[in-house]
């Protein structure tokens, strides 16, 4: 048994160090005089410096965060709705029918995506810029929360609620003590695969953008034309150690209140 | 939805009402960026490059050139699908065995907020003629390959993309499973393979098709590293769309494409779902 | 249950501080004011320094947009919703918006320095009377070669690269017109050939240059050349002037079959609010001390006939990017062919890029 865990964790690492792989080299070349992504030339912190200085690009940081944010959450809540929508209704068609509509967006091509939403847009007569933006990558990011709280939802067993329902519960604390705790892990997902679509997403937006208004992505590859500069590298860097920084420092602190919850509820 | 305007709604006896809360948002979303989007691109396919009213365009797509074009997408995405599963399976089975395993899982999806572009840059970097990948072989003796432009490193890549939406819903499902189930496999006499095999995977299929699903659909319309890490020797169905939407400008004949890729999407969706 | 709503109500509250540090950001830079122009360019197409020298001339504050391709641009400027004062299409795209009715005329009163443009760059075929636009920057398709790479052999014709010693080694832009125009152009037929004979002859020829072919870019190209990717590439003269500054190896040449002549211009889409301001910014652009900084700066060979003056000798006198017309006799501007042909163009070069497999 012990020597099949040495075999697990070093496929986990395996698998690890692919995943950084590019990440590293990203940050390697952020540090490099030479100015190109081969070649290194020699050790400098010219990038860093011409990103600090740069208030245009921290706006759009500021602009792509806030979309992702909101976004992520506000689709997570919408997707979660759906995905109880589709598991309340009875019907097969009725369900495969929706599923089918639900994953149109995965499958269209980004392009399609931006083409059809700003002509939508200009139908509806909303100005493109940041709510313009924001309602896209709401609605991109839909479909990715329903496939990924459904599965829980579906393997939650039925007599769980009926038990609930049973012992007097309605139907608000049968959602909200029994199914919303139950599918959380599936919710946490959604979220993030939603910030993940929004913080990557380029072609929709473009389409949808507008009135100086720019995310990330849009920015690097207009930037792309000449060449990335070394300084998105260093921007990336350091967003990147931001985001480590942030996601290690969270889960330590929700583990340490987690466990302080945890023994006072034990010691009751 | 308040607390006291849902508990005045389930007294109604009309449970249902409470159900149509959830599907109201939902439908609205589908209506409006689902359907209207869905209707637009169908009306467009019925328009040739000059406007006219015409079935060509799905004439035009039964011709060895798209036909060649679909299968070629279908085989790609279906190699994809295969390996992100081959190796986001293990990966979520031991990810759950960890101590911090929520901690590591995190830690696994950091990578895809590095903007895409960037990372494939690197990519380019890393298997060019000069690069790490050539280099590692020609330390251990192989010698200097050709990685990019092939079907390797576009699958590679592609794969590497898709990772993370594979190990997440597959973590989700092993999460769930009922430990004492696996205890009572073991304890009747099932190896640690059998177990696995006829305990452990049939209970998060749920988990496979939903990363499945997540990965085999996006990848039927790739397009930027079709060029990039595959220097267009690899064309999908996405890439067609591309070129009819931005550079040729013939938005019918792209609608069409994407009208096929639509259905195709429906059979998939039908095909993981039916066997509940 | 509790974890969830805290959670959702963090991150609520994060992007709320988020949305207010950037509003306040945007304040202190003055994007906010009335007093703007949007410049909607290529991504890093302009020297920043001159925004900033343009701003404080005139008070105007110059909100910078930028676009990946002509055809995305004018899908953004047809479909309106958002106001773009200045744009610079390539000059296929200046008479298709044309056609389409996208462009305002310019107010030639408003724009003196004009007069400094060479003649030669004046009343093409795109626009007669440059009644909608004026050249921002120019140049030809041709190929870059690595010296080192190809040990000596000299490349100086279209028909060099069909060499079956080149195996692998050529990467081309991912463009219909340049790459099919490249098949023309060795069979000496015109870029703007619309016999379909011609062009499936074009096309075979090209099928036959599939083994030498590595692979189809886009911007990468520049990297993957002056990082000896493959020794040969088929690139625009902008491109091609950035890489060889990158790597002493390599060389430019227009190949002697004849090749493309392409243009960037200037243009006032019908999406502009500061009509007024969009010509004092063209005009600002067409000062030859300005042309000649923006050209140092982003490389590309200016129209200017008063900039050369401003510009390093070592520039201006490389016969590569800045040519004598007489000693390439074929340079021709991109036609507007109309919908059909282009789409018959593209799926030809559909076709060849099928070919590989």
């Amino acid at each position: 048994m012990r020597g099949n865990k040495k075999w697990a964790n070093a496929y986990l690492v395996f698998v690890f160090l692919i995943l950084y792989t590019p990440i590293i080299y990203l940050i390697y070349y952020s540090f490099n005089s030479g100015g190109t992504m081969h070649d290194f030339e020699g050790f400098t912190l010219e990038w860093y410096k011409e990103v600090i200085g740069d208030t245009r690009l921290w706006i759009i940081v500021l602009n792509t965060l806030t979309i992702a944010l909101l976004a992520a959450a506000i689709s997570t809540i919408l997707g979660v709705m759906g995905a109880l929508a589709i598991y309340y209704v009875k019907k097969r068609q009725m369900k495969q029918l929706l599923l089918t509509l639900n994953n149109v967006l995965i499958v269209s091509p980004d392009v399609i995506i931006g083409a059809s939403f700003l002509i939508l847009f200009t139908i509806i007569g909303i100005q493109l810029g940041f709510t313009s933006v924001l309602l896209s990558h709401i609605a991109f990011s839909v479909p990715i929360v329903v496939l990924m709280v459904l599965p829980k939802l579906q393997e939650m067993s039925p007599t769980l609620i009926d038990a609930a329902r049973d012992l007097g519960a309605n139907q608000w604390d049968v959602l909200t003590k029994v199914i919303l705790p139950f599918i959380t892990p599936g919710i946490f997902a959604g979220f993030f695969m939603a910030l993940t679509y929004s913080l990557d997403d380029f072609a929709v937006t473009f389409f949808v953008t507008g009135n100086g208004f720019s995310t990330l992505s849009v920015e690097i590859y207009s930037r792309a034309r000449q060449g990335i500069s070394l300084s998105i590298n260093a921007l990336s860097t350091l967003l990147f150690l931001f985001t480590v920084v942030l996601v290690i420092g969270y889960y330590f602190i929700s583990q340490k209140s987690s466990t302080l919850y945890g023994m006072r509820g034990r010691r009751k | 939805m308040s607390c006291a305007s849902a508990r005045m709604m389930v007294r109604d006896p009309m449970k249902n009402s409470v159900r149509n809360v959830y599907l109201f948002p939902y439908v609205i979303w589908i209506g409006l960026f689902v359907v209207a989007p869905i209707l637009l691109i169908l009306y467009y396919s019925f328009f040739d490059i000059d406007g006219n009213w015409t079935l060509a365009n799905y004439k035009t797509f039964f011709t060895p050139i798209y036909l060649k074009m679909a299968a070629s997408s279908v085989w790609y995405a279906f190699l994809i699908t295969f390996f992100s599963l081959l190796v986001a399976y293990p990966t979520a089975y031991w990810l759950t065995k960890t101590k911090h395993k929520q901690l590591w899982l995190l830690l696994m999806i950091l990578p895809t907020w590095v903007n895409l572009l960037l990372k494939v840059y690197a990519f380019l970097g890393i298997f060019g003629t000069y690069g790490l990948a050539n280099a590692i072989l020609e330390t251990i003796g192989i010698g200097t390959k050709q990685i990019l432009f092939t079907d390797f490193s576009f699958v590679f890549v592609s794969v590497y993309i898709f990772i993370p939406f594979m190990i997440l819903p597959i973590f989700n499902s092993l999460e769930e499973l009922n430990p004492s189930l696996i205890d009572a496999a073991r304890d009747l006499g099932a190896s640690a393979w059998t177990t696995f095999r006829r305990v452990v995977f049939p209970l998060t299929l749920d988990g496979v098709k939903a990363g499945c699903q997540a990965v085999f659909i996006p990848s039927l319309s790739l397009f930027m590293i079709t060029r990039l890490i595959a220097g267009n020797r690899v064309i999908t169905l996405g890439t067609a769309i591309e070129q009819h939407f931005l550079v040729t400008q013939n938005w019918g004949m792209g609608s069409t494409i994407a009208v096929f890729l639509i259905i195709a999407m429906a059979i998939v969706v039908i095909a993981t779902g039916n066997r509940k | 249950m509790r974890k969830l709503i805290s959670f959702f109500a963090a991150v609520f509250f994060a992007s709320f501080v988020l949305l207010y540090v950037s509003v306040q950001l945007n304040k202190t830079e003055g994007y906010a004011g009335e007093n703007t122009l949007t410049v909607y360019n290529w991504g890093d197409y302009i020297d920043p320094a001159l925004i900033k020298k343009f701003e404080k001339q005139t008070g105007i504050k110059v909100i910078y947009q930028t676009f990946d391709s002509n055809e995305a641009m004018m899908a953004k400027i047809a479909q309106g919703g958002t106001t773009f004062d200045v744009a610079v299409p390539s000059e296929y795209a200046v008479s298709k918006m044309k056609e389409d009715g996208l462009l305002i005329p310019l107010d030639h009163s408003k724009l003196p320095n004009l007069k400094y443009i060479n003649p030669r760059f004046l009343n093409l075929s795109f626009d007669p009377g440059n009644k909608y636009s004026v050249p921002y920057f120019w140049g030809t398709v041709g190929i870059v070669y690595n010296r080192e790479m190809l040990g000596g052999k000299k490349i100086t014709s279209w028909n060099d690269l069909w060499d079956k010693d080149l195996r692998n080694q050529i990467l081309l832009v991912d463009g219909a017109r340049e790459v099919i125009g490249m098949g023309l152009n060795s069979l000496h037929y015109s870029l703007n050939d619309t016999n379909k004979k011609h062009l499936q002859e074009a096309k075979e020829k090209l099928d036959r240059l599939t083994p030498n072919v590595k692979a189809i870019v886009g911007d990468e190209i520049k990297m993957l050349l002056a990082n000896e990717e493959a020794a040969i590439g088929v690139v625009w003269s902008g491109d091609a002037a950035e890489i060889i500054a990158e790597n002493d190896n390599l060389d430019y040449v227009v190949p002697k079959e004849g090749s493309n002549l392409w243009f960037d211009n200037m243009v006032i889409p019908k999406t502009a609010k500061n009509i007024e301001g969009a010509h004092r910014f063209i005009n600002f652009m067409l000062d030859p001390k300005n042309a000649a900084q923006n050209a140092e700066y982003v490389g590309y060979s200016t129209p200017n006939e008063k900039a050369l003056d401003y510009l390093p000798k070592e520039i201006t006198e490389d016969k590569r990017f800045y040519p004598d017309f007489e000693s390439i006799g074929n340079l021709e501007v991109y036609e507007n062919l109309g919908k059909r042909m282009l789409a018959y163009y593209n799926e030809l070069f559909l076709q060849f890029k099928m070919h590989r497999k």
